[in-house]
């Protein structure tokens, strides 16, 4: 007996697909609740003053914080918030539940800081079904990449996305 | 401050200092605002348990940014972080350690510069492996 695969025609078309861009807003506000949760104490993610007197436009964002994408009630925000990933539709994906699988961030030597603009572009990069102790599972695996107001690419967020 | 750390001064083997981490559900709320990740099962019981889950979990990513953490605690101001991930094996619940650790695993010199490579992960009090991961990091040469 054959089960029916997770995986349908269409989010098989989808791999290498790219989403609609989204506008990031990286503020200052978000980036001392981001650095408060972790715990750091460097003034750098805090005190304006004293970024820049280290060199940097504005406070700094902390590893692992991108900003968030800008939010309307008009721009339908995915069941986790307003991240910066936004793939592509994938036809027959029903999202029931979720838990995080992977997350890899690359940086290419940019400061990024409060007050920046970014475009965030997700890209499908894979697709897997596998079964464990949740079940069957499927991977959705995404690659984001941001760029700054000068259309530099200043990090890229990969992200594995567990649905069972 | 701690003191920088240069590329002539760590050999492949050396372990990192690690990061001891123990996050109350407040924490996790924090971390919701500050990520945008408002996802219920990081701090609502039964949505968690509805989920099929053992209860409220930490949010993976936050895991990362605690590895994150210990990176840039590390490398010092000329330090850079280059890459980094991690990926969640075993799930960790509020108000229990979450150790986080790394070893050099490799140093290349890529032009102008001093690349350092490194397994991370986050494992519980008792050893196990929660999240393992890999990192790169830039560390500023004598």
């Amino acid at each position: 007996m054959t089960e029916e695969s997770l995986i349908t025609d269409g989010m098989r078309a989808a791999i290498g697909k790219e989403g609609e861009p989204q506008t990031i807003e990286v503020d200052k506000t978000a980036i001392r609740w981001f650095a408060r949760a972790v715990g750091y104490t460097d003034l750098v993610f805090y005190d304006e003053a004293y970024a820049k007197s280290k060199g940097h436009r504005s406070i700094i964002c902390p590893p692992g914080f991108l900003g968030h994408a800008v939010h309307t009630p008009l721009n339908p925000s995915d069941i986790i918030g307003n991240s910066v990933r936004r793939p592509p539709t994938l036809p027959g994906l029903e999202i029931r539940r979720i838990v995080n699988g992977a997350t890899e961030f690359e940086y290419y030597g940019e400061d990024i800081c409060a007050g920046d603009v970014l475009k965030s572009i997700t890209r499908v990069a894979d697709i897997q079904e596998k079964t464990g102790t949740l079940g069957k599972m499927l991977f959705l695996s995404t690659e984001t990449h941001l760029y700054n107001a000068e259309g530099k690419l200043v990090a890229t967020e990969r992200d594995t996305g567990i649905i069972y | 401050m701690v003191e920088q750390v240069y590329y002539e001064d760590v050999n492949v083997g050396d372990e990192i200092p690690k990061l001891v981490k123990n996050c109350s559900t407040q924490q996790l709320v924090m971390w919701a605002t500050g990520s945008g990740d408002m996802y219920p099962i990081h701090y609502d019981k039964d949505f968690a348990a509805a989920s099929g889950l053992p209860g409220i979990i930490v949010h993976g990513a936050f895991k990362n940014a605690f590895l994150g953490q210990m990176l840039y605690e590390w490398i010092g101001e000329k330090g850079e972080i280059k890459k980094f991930s991690c990926q969640y094996r075993a799930m960790d619940v509020p108000s229990q350690d979450i150790i986080c650790r790394g070893v050099i695993t490799n140093k290349v010199r890529d032009g102008e510069l001093n690349l350092v490579e490194l397994d991370i992960w986050t494992e519980k009090a008792g050893g196990e492996k929660t999240s393992p991961g890999k990192a790169t990091v830039a560390l500023p040469s004598h």
